[in-house]
């Protein structure tokens, strides 16, 4: 670590941690609609917009996420740096355009502050409508802290637009619980950045000068080639994730690990979960091994592409792995699950996968800790935990 | 044809492919293409066969207004609006049905050209009612049956709607009226904003004419008054396609298949009046009789 990086830490909420970063990005269109719990990312942006701190930028107020994304599409298509942040009801009004930017090949940068999906309404947090979108062609990072997410900006933007990726990348943070928090946050400095992040200059883009079409049809005889081109460039994505975020570690002083975090490699036990929460498990699982119980913890950073090698590595010699999911794929089990099992495949370790915080439903550190323990215990199976007694009413 | 042609893959007598030709020429080629899913996509936009020599984009059948939005906000962020104008051209479907992004193009006036190139139903997938299919025709969704002659109900006055939103330019034109399409096309351009062009298309398979009949079909849809060729300016009627002696509306319906039915079934007398009365009330609006001494 370089010892000339000088941390200058603000407290500030998540919102402003992504709408500064954004900022320093110098993105050229920013199109967004409001929803919570993303709308103050969009009113802090169009604030410093409506002060005229954006250079060469358009901000764009669209009728829908559906628009949002479509008018970065276009601006994306023409060459433009494109940003926009939603949710929820928004994300999956999205997806229609958001699978058309992955196939057309757009570094689209986006925020996706996770929240519940309808019905019933919930405005609350949990993973599920990240989730929807694992078949997208989208890069899915997850991140811990509002730090995380400041920095995740800059490093999406380098990573989503490197000629051997050229996907949409979307940062998740937790609604709510990151997003509304008030955090001591490292603002970074706009030099920082213009020396990490160079202007997006795409080798295709729609321009009279040089005539391309862009979105062409396939018949069956050339599809599936462009589909194969896809899972390359995720699969490219991997070392090129690992490359800017060792590079980040070393321009920013903080080092965000790879893929994957892991605390306690030698550990037994593993619990294994992303986003928010795993800042709740670091503390839970030291408890529990001042117990004398040999945990450790794996924080999941990238889900998309999915580093099954380095789970596979990590997790060689673990007796037990308890997954805790905060979305489920209705019909089977918890999202993060399916793919870890799929992931060890062969493996002899015992995984729990349990379901938890759906729609908000709060997380106490008791709860957590005993829910692993008894996990470790054998005392604690697969399932929904923390479900209060309810009678089903069939309509 | 240096800007739309090589190979594309219209039907001969294709009203979109006269149209495109003629708006690509108008603006000599300096201008970014967004597209919707449809038959001018189809025709054109195959992998290995593009037809296009402009930039050229197709993302979705119901986001093209905004995806042109998104261009035309892009040139201006990066200074690059000198390079060309930024033109919609789409169908009728993607236009009156689900293209519901073109009320955001509108509301915000970005500066696009917007085309519905308007063959009056979803022709590419085989003849689907659309919002700007006419009252009587019988498509594949509003066929002719004993309950019912075809479609129930009038076509969408999208001319209204972008006229309510403000737009600075809207106008109608037709695929037989190409230097009608060249003129409008060229004022647009000339005008900052969203500006709203509706060319009619005839359909050599979907209306079940023939190729040699294209022209004098369109122009029967311009005689009868079924098709007014209007063009208004910051809201006000500047310019309207007289009509010496107008045509009885059954001169166009009986040349086409999809209105065959009416012909047909004794019911048809009553819609075809109906349709008659759209006519007139087309020339009384926009004043399209020639009055005579």
């Amino acid at each position: 670590m370089p010892t000339e990086v000088v941390w200058m830490m603000k407290v500030v909420r998540g919102f402003y941690s992504v709408a500064h970063a954004v900022k320093l990005c110098r993105p050229n269109v920013i199109c967004a609609y409001p929803i919570t719990p993303q709308t103050e990312i969009v009113e802090n942006i169009a604030e410093m917009y409506a002060n005229g701190e954006f250079e060469n930028c358009r901000y764009i107020t669209a009728e829908s996420e559906f628009a949002a994304a479509s008018i970065l599409v276009g601006a994306s298509a023409a060459g433009a740096r494109t940003f926009t942040a939603t949710c929820s009801q928004g994300l999956i009004l999205m997806s229609e355009v958001l699978f058309n930017a992955a196939g057309m090949r757009l570094p689209i940068v986006l925020v996706n502050t996770n929240r519940a999906l309808s019905a019933p309404l919930s405005i609350w947090n949990d993973l599920q409508d990240s989730m929807a979108l694992r078949d997208a062609g989208i890069i899915q990072l997850y991140v811990e802290n509002n730090q995380e997410a400041h920095d995740a900006i800059p490093q999406a933007y380098k990573i989503a637009e490197n000629r051997k990726v050229l996907l949409p990348f979307m940062v998740c943070m937790d609604g709510f619980k990151l997003t509304h928090a008030y955090e001591p946050v490292d603002l970074l400095d706009q030099s920082l950045v213009d020396n990490f992040l160079p202007p997006y200059k795409p080798e295709a883009y729609l321009t009279t000068k040089k005539p391309l079409a862009f979105g062409c049809y396939a018949p069956p005889h050339v599809y599936m080639e462009f589909r194969v081109a896809m899972q390359n460039a995720m699969e490219r994505a991997k070392s090129v994730m690992r490359d800017v975020f060792r590079e980040w570690a070393e321009v920013s002083g903080r080092n965000w690990g790879g893929h994957l975090e892991v605390v306690h490699p030698d550990a037994k036990f593993f619990v294994v979960s992303m986003g928010s929460i795993v800042g709740l498990l670091r503390k839970v699982v030291e408890e529990l091994r001042k117990e004398g119980i040999d945990v450790g913890l794996i924080k999941l950073r990238t889900f998309r592409p999915f580093p099954a090698e380095d789970l596979r590595k990590e997790l060689s010699s673990a007796e037990k792995i308890i997954v805790l999911d905060r979305s489920i794929s209705l019909g089977y089990e918890g999202n993060l699950s399916i793919e870890l099992k799929s992931a060890l495949y062969g493996f002899s370790a015992e995984i729990i996968s349990m379901v938890i915080g759906l729609g908000g439903r709060d997380i106490p550190k008791e709860f957590l800790k005993d829910l692993i323990k008894n996990a470790i215990l054998g005392k604690e199976g697969s399932g929904f935990k923390g479900v209060k007694e309810f009678e089903e009413v069939i309509p | 044809m240096r800007y739309f042609g090589r190979g594309h893959g219209a039907c001969p007598g294709c009203g979109l492919a006269i149209a495109v030709r003629n708006v690509l020429n108008a603006l000599e080629g300096k201008c970014f293409v967004a597209n919707s899913t449809g038959c001018l996509e189809i025709i054109s936009s195959q992998y290995g066969k593009n037809a296009w020599g402009v930039p050229y984009i197709h993302s979705l059948f119901d986001n093209t207004a905004a995806v042109a939005s998104g261009i035309s906000e892009a040139l201006k962020a990066l200074r690059r609006e000198d390079e060309g104008k930024v033109v919609v051209l789409a169908g009728d479907g993607a236009t009156a049905d689900i293209g519901l992004t073109l009320h955001g193009m509108f509301d915000r006036n970005h500066d696009v050209i917007y085309i519905c190139l308007d063959n009056e139903a979803y022709q590419n997938t085989g003849h689907q009612q659309s919002g700007l299919t006419p009252l009587g025709e019988a498509t594949t969704t509003t066929p002719a049956g004993k309950l019912q002659l075809g479609k129930m109900g009038r076509k969408k006055d999208m001319v209204a709607i972008a006229l309510a939103h403000g737009s600075p330019y809207v106008a109608t034109s037709s695929a037989v009226l190409p230097a009608d399409i060249r003129r409008k096309v060229k004022k647009a351009a000339s005008i900052e904003g969203a500006k709203y062009i509706q060319i009619h298309c005839p359909c050599v398979t979907g209306w079940g004419i023939e190729g040699k009949d294209v022209v004098k079909v369109g122009n029967l849809a311009i005689e009868t008054a079924l098709y007014p060729i209007v063009e208004f300016e910051n809201g006000k009627l500047i310019t309207a396609r007289k009509i010496r002696d107008r045509k009885p509306v059954e001169e166009y319906l009986k040349l086409q298949r999809r209105f065959r039915h009416l012909f047909v079934d004794p019911r048809g007398r009553e819609i075809i009046a109906e349709i008659q009365k759209i006519a007139d009330h087309n020339a009384e609006k926009y004043g399209l009789d020639l009055k005579k001494d």
